[in-house]
């Protein structure tokens, strides 16, 4: 099985990520490896087997609804790499 | 001074023999002088470290109370978020990221009088098993300059290995403690999962992260646990279960001890039955394996072959699941609010994708793409969620194997260091240097690293013991059954 | 001319009343300033982690449990991924295949009579944060806020079974109701903590069947010529969003239901649009085609689903996008939470939590007090403080039309002028039970009534105020004849003008008596003597 790379393109707009050409080309190659190697568990009988998305078996974890510390504005703000007054700033959501 | 456990050091301050800041001075030193070389920090943190020491000695003369780690510089592994100090997870994404909070066990760490002593290096977002993949710097193995020290937490085990700290913090999410710990000829654990709270640790994959200790022997790595692990409530998925004091029960033996040791792990000696992926295994590697496993039997152990069918899918598993983990995890890297923000951009969408593109490196760009692929619609079925029925599987193969055994033995990586340069061109051999590793992480069992001797090239060798999930302390007991009747641990690479 | 059915399911959202946010301790108060109620685990930093408040998840059970949904005895939650500046995180935590509830319902009354509309499911999830943009300055830079980001809110999603604007609307209003009544929400749509996003379309009979509880004005006639084997086409679906007061969700269907219309018959007749008959859906219990247009290869293929946002000032729909392909949010469990287990003990003390729901109260109001479904209706949207105050008010009096009247009239616009709440009410139901007694006892006139209730809700009972003011009602019929026989006597020409059948003529005699009395004269007895001496009275 081999992705194309209009395959790897599509995938690379869903995960955000800008690739030249050459890394689409370069990306194409060894995710098709990849996944023919993955592609061995479809040899693995999984009939009645459920999921398992942790490894603990633990439930029923919460939270008590009590008011913890906020950061001020400008310690939240600290990382942005743009800020308007104290909001976030970023290019126009509009016109996409 | 430098090449004495931390064990040692606490008993010499104690003394009165040393002090913490000429403690922490003489690791400076070394730090200075074979870093240049070993690239195993990415910030040390010269006079916060030396400004802290004066402080614990200054505690320690007022005879105000201490915690189990006064005094002792310890090197962290640049995944976990410190307050006010640069946090990179090896990325030059997060460059200039300072955290407004500490990590749960950077929390513990500075309660127990540890001192910081630097931030390591690493595969950039722990995604690698050499180092090569850190924005930054390469790490060199500090017994041939010319390898790898393991990854991804190759700076903290080459920094323990060249005695430039006693003590470090990795993580581990496919085998990212107990690799380098073996490629570095020293104690590496990586704990049950939900035993040390993941809060403040910078995810990779989520369900299988998990912090640990890296060590020059099993009292210290065992004190190091002791401290960093226990309940946190900030992370859901942390237990709310005792810790056991593990260095109290250090030294005694476990009897009736049975060993498992799987088909898939070293092949039977007739060489019959065996193959599978324990075919790619280093003869040297598995002799010394055997070796090791004598030392037990010679202690009145029961060694006993067992299967884990499963195990060889665990490769496959582990990058669907880890890498669908990943894809989500790393979508917050955008430049919006955190994080590196590409200069030059039309509109929004193309910001983030600028960003991203440049601030990540290839290794994290190709897992990104693999965990998206994994999760999107037509495919989620036939990959995510069949690697997650797999992983249900290989769980069961273990629950299995520790029915029957009280651990299971094997080796920790199928080759010793290899080669600088060697496997980055071919991401999928890379992957299989985790071969025996990851599949701890999909079960959520402990596993431990020890040195079992070297290579004729003198290359060390790591022995990997796995046991049931919270079994940490007869983990270490039977460890140290093999540390007491051997002297791997007690080497140190000829750095001159 | 045909008649169409419209079809519409809403998809709420509600913010739970928890002080602390889903996953973090930040504060959930509206109206804070830009970016002061984040941490470092709302705002999506790395190395954070969530843990789910046991408040937000007991609020959101009750909730479900009052819509009468299944609860799962094994939920757990979902990443949901898509990038937004507004979701630090660049995904949203939400629920996927196994959502807490589902297969529920909501009871609402219409002026058609009562309706009971399905719920598919109801989940727990996080909000995002606030953009804000500039519209008039398209270049220049959004502004994102994330104080709301990680505020708990309860998705509730109906099924497609509400059929005009008025019953999106009673829909609304109904939940609201039921979650106020709980706790469960303050549903105040301008601070945005209940807010609303509808999915609406046609379904047009073709060949001379008709929906029969279709009354809806016929704005497609031309049909038949384009009739093909289809027996029901559907328009596209069109999400409306952006519906954020009540009214408007009524207003913006009204318009968008009759825009489809108006939009098939157009696009039917200009051929851009064409009915499939050869593929079919079933809808309930008939069968439905969809609408195709040619796409950009030259085959047919169904018109996609497309956003609109409803503008309040234009009172116009505008069409968003077409969605050419579902958004691939590649959900998956959400490693950093466990899933969460419901017991069957955990439900059972839940429901006995609930009290009364509005749909059972109007059911026993209407039983219990002989009320009409109306005045039943808006006694329960009331809340249950204020039944409980009506029934304490029924209890001294015995006569629950008048108490309903005197309730939900004098009282509620006395509450209303004063700002306050029924629970701060400053006259004890007793109280106005005991004037309504007196009323009825008395024969006081509502004029006076009204003076009465003004001085007892200055702390005084019914017969204090009487006394006070100095009411007598007069109802002694030798003393009211006396005066009638006065009246008549000194009205003559409203006597002639009512024995000339101005039946009018005969208030201005009364109106003698009521002055002669400062209006304590009992009215039915004036009444009757008046007409019975008028007889009496030569013309």
């Amino acid at each position: 099985m081999s992705l194309s790379a209009d395959e790897v393109r599509l995938v690379a707009d869903l995960a955000r990520l800008e690739l030249s050409d050459a890394d689409v080309a370069d990306m194409a190659t060894q995710l098709s490896a990849i996944v023919d190697y993955i592609n061995q568990l479809q040899r693995v009988n999984t009939d009645g087997v459920e999921p398992l998305a942790h490894a603990l078996d633990l439930r029923d974890v919460f939270r008590d609804d009590v008011l913890g510390q906020s950061l001020s504005a400008d310690a939240a703000l600290a990382n942005a790499p743009a800020r308007k007054g104290d909001f976030y700033r970023v290019p126009p959501v509009f016109g996409e | 001074m430098t090449d004495l456990t931390a064990t040692e050091l606490l008993q010499k301050q104690a003394a009165g023999d040393l002090t913490a800041a000429s403690i922490t001075s003489a690791f400076l030193n070394r730090i200075r002088q074979y870093d240049p070389a070993l690239r195993a920090f990415l910030h040390v943190e010269e006079a916060a470290a030396l400004q802290h020491a004066e402080a614990i000695d200054a505690k320690r003369k007022a005879g105000q109370p201490l915690g189990k780690l006064a005094g002792l510089p310890i090197a962290v592994k640049d995944v976990l978020c410190t307050k006010g100090r640069r946090t990179t997870a090896g990325s030059k994404i997060l460059q200039n990221f300072v955290p407004p909070y500490d990590a749960h066990v950077i929390t513990r760490l500075k309660d127990a009088d540890a001192i910081l002593i630097g931030k390591t290096n690493m595969d950039e977002f722990a995604m690698g098993s050499s180092t090569e993949n850190s924005a930054y710097q390469v790490t060199h193995n500090p017994w041939a300059l010319d390898r790898t020290p393991g990854g991804s937490s190759g700076g903290s085990a080459a920094a323990v290995a060249a005695s430039q700290t006693s003590l470090a913090i990795g993580t581990d999410t496919g085998g990212s403690i107990r690799q380098p710990a073996a490629f570095c000829g020293i104690v590496g654990m990586k704990p049950s999962y939900g035993r040390v709270s993941r809060f403040g640790l910078i995810a990779y994959g989520s369900s299988l992260d998990q912090i640990g200790p890296l060590a020059h022997d099993l009292r210290d790595a065992a004190l190091l646990l002791e401290v960093i692990a226990g309940h946190d409530p900030r992370d859901s998925t942390c237990v709310n279960m005792p810790v056991p004091e593990y260095t109290k029960m250090l030294d005694q033996p476990i009897k009736p001890l049975t060993i498992g040791v799987p088909v898939e792990f070293l092949p039977s000696p007739s060489g019959s039955g065996a193959g599978g992926e324990g075919a790619g295994l280093d003869p040297e590697i598995e002799t010394a394996i055997r070796a090791a496993l004598n030392v037990y039997e010679s202690l009145g152990a029961t060694i006993k072959p067992i299967s884990l069918p499963h195990s060889p899918y665990a490769i496959a598993v582990y990058y669907l699941v880890a890498t669908a983990e990943a894809s989500s995890n790393l979508a917050r890297y955008d430049g919006v609010h955190f994080g590196q923000r590409a200069e030059k951009f039309a509109g929004l969408i193309d910001m983030v994708k600028k960003s991203r593109g440049a601030g990540f490196g290839t290794e994290v760009k190709r897992r990104i793409m693999l965990g998206t692929y994994a999760l999107s619609s037509g495919y989620i079925d036939a990959y995510y969620l069949k690697a997650l029925k797999v992983r249900r599987l290989i769980r069961q193969d273990f629950d299995r194997a520790f029915a029957e055994c009280d651990v299971v033995i094997g080796p920790t990586a199928p080759t010793p260091a290899f080669k600088i340069g060697e496997k980055t061109a071919d991401p999928l051999a890379m992957y299989l240097s985790d071969i025996y590793t990851i599949s701890a992480n999909l079960a959520g069992i402990p596993g431990i690293s020890i040195p079992c001797g070297f290579t004729k090239a003198g290359l060390p060798i790591g022995l990997q013991i796995l046991g049931a999930p919270f079994t940490e302390e007869k983990l270490l007991r039977v460890a140290r059954m093999h540390e007491r009747e051997t002297d791997w641990h007690k080497r140190r690479p000829p750095l001159e | 001319m045909t008649t169409y059915r419209t079809i519409i399911g809403l998809e709420v959202h509600v913010q739970l009343l928890t002080k602390t946010k889903l996953f973090c301790g930040c504060s959930t108060t509206f109206g804070l300033p830009p970016n002061s109620a984040t941490c470092p685990v709302c705002c999506g930093l790395p190395g954070t982690l969530p843990v789910m408040s046991r408040r937000a998840f007991q609020l959101a059970l009750q909730a479900a449990v009052a819509l009468n949904c299944s609860i799962a005895s094994f939920t757990k939650w979902d990443r949901k991924n898509y990038y937004y500046p507004d979701l630090p995180k660049n995904y949203q935590i939400s629920q996927y295949d196994l959502p807490f509830s589902s297969e529920g319902s909501l009871e609402i009354e219409t002026s058609a009579g009562t309706r009971r509309i399905g719920i598919i499911r109801a989940h727990l999830e996080e909000d995002a944060g606030k953009m804000l943009h500039d519209e008039y300055a398209a270049a220049s830079d959004s502004l994102v806020d994330l104080n709301r980001t990680g505020t708990p809110l309860l998705e509730i999603v109906s099924k497609p079974e509400i059929e005009t604007p008025e019953e999106a609307k009673a829909y609304i209003e109904e939940l609201r109701l039921l979650l106020r009544e709980l706790g469960v929400s303050d549903c105040e749509m301008q601070e945005g903590s209940l807010r609303c996003d509808a999915n609406i379309n046609l379904h047009v009979p073709l060949r001379g069947i008709r929906f029969q509880s279709c009354d809806e004005p016929g704005a497609i006639t031309r049909l038949e010529s384009y009739a093909t084997n289809a027996a029901f086409i559907a328009t596209p679906i069109i999400e409306v969003k952006n519906l954020n007061t009540i009214r408007g969700v009524e207003r913006a269907l009204k318009y968008e239901a009759e825009r489809q219309a108006k939009e098939l018959q157009d696009n039917l007749d200009a051929g851009v649009w064409h009915i499939d008959g050869s593929r079919t859906s079933v809808f309930r219990d008939y069968q439905v085609s969809p609408i195709t247009r040619r796409k950009s290869d030259g085959t047919l293929g169904p018109v996609s689903k497309a956003t609109a946002g409803w503008d309040e000032r234009t009172g116009r729909t505008e069409i968003q996008r077409r969605k050419e392909e579902a958004s691939d949010y590649r959900y998956l469990p959400e490693p950093d939470l466990l899933p969460v287990t419901v017991d069957e003990a955990t439900l059972q003390r839940v429901r006995a939590q609930l009290g009364e729901l509005p749909a059972a109260q109007r059911v026993r109001l209407q039983a219990q007090y002989a009320l009409t479904a109306n005045d039943a209706g808006v006694l329960s949207r009331q809340g249950r403080a204020f039944v409980a105050y009506f029934e304490a008010v029924v209890k001294p009096c015995g006569d629950a039309k008048e108490a309903c009247n005197w309730t939900l009239n004098d009282l509620l616009s006395t509450l209303n002028e004063r700002k306050l709440d029924i629970s701060a009410c400053p006259l004890p139901p007793e109280n106005l039970g005991e004037l309504i007694r007196e009323i009825k006892a008395t024969g006081l006139n509502k004029q006076r009534a009204r003076e009465v209730y003004g001085r007892m809700l200055d702390g005084l009972t019914a017969k204090e105020a009487i006394d006070k003011l100095g009411f007598k009602v007069v109802a002694d019929e030798g003393q009211l004849l006396d005066l009638v026989r006065r009246a008549i006597a000194a009205n003559p020409k409203a006597v002639a003008d009512f024995k000339k059948g101005k039946v009018k003529a005969a208030d201005a005699i009364k109106g003698f008596v009521m002055r002669e009395t400062k209006g304590m004269a009992k009215t039915e007895v004036v009444q009757e003597l008046l007409m019975r001496e008028l007889q009496n009275t030569p013309g």
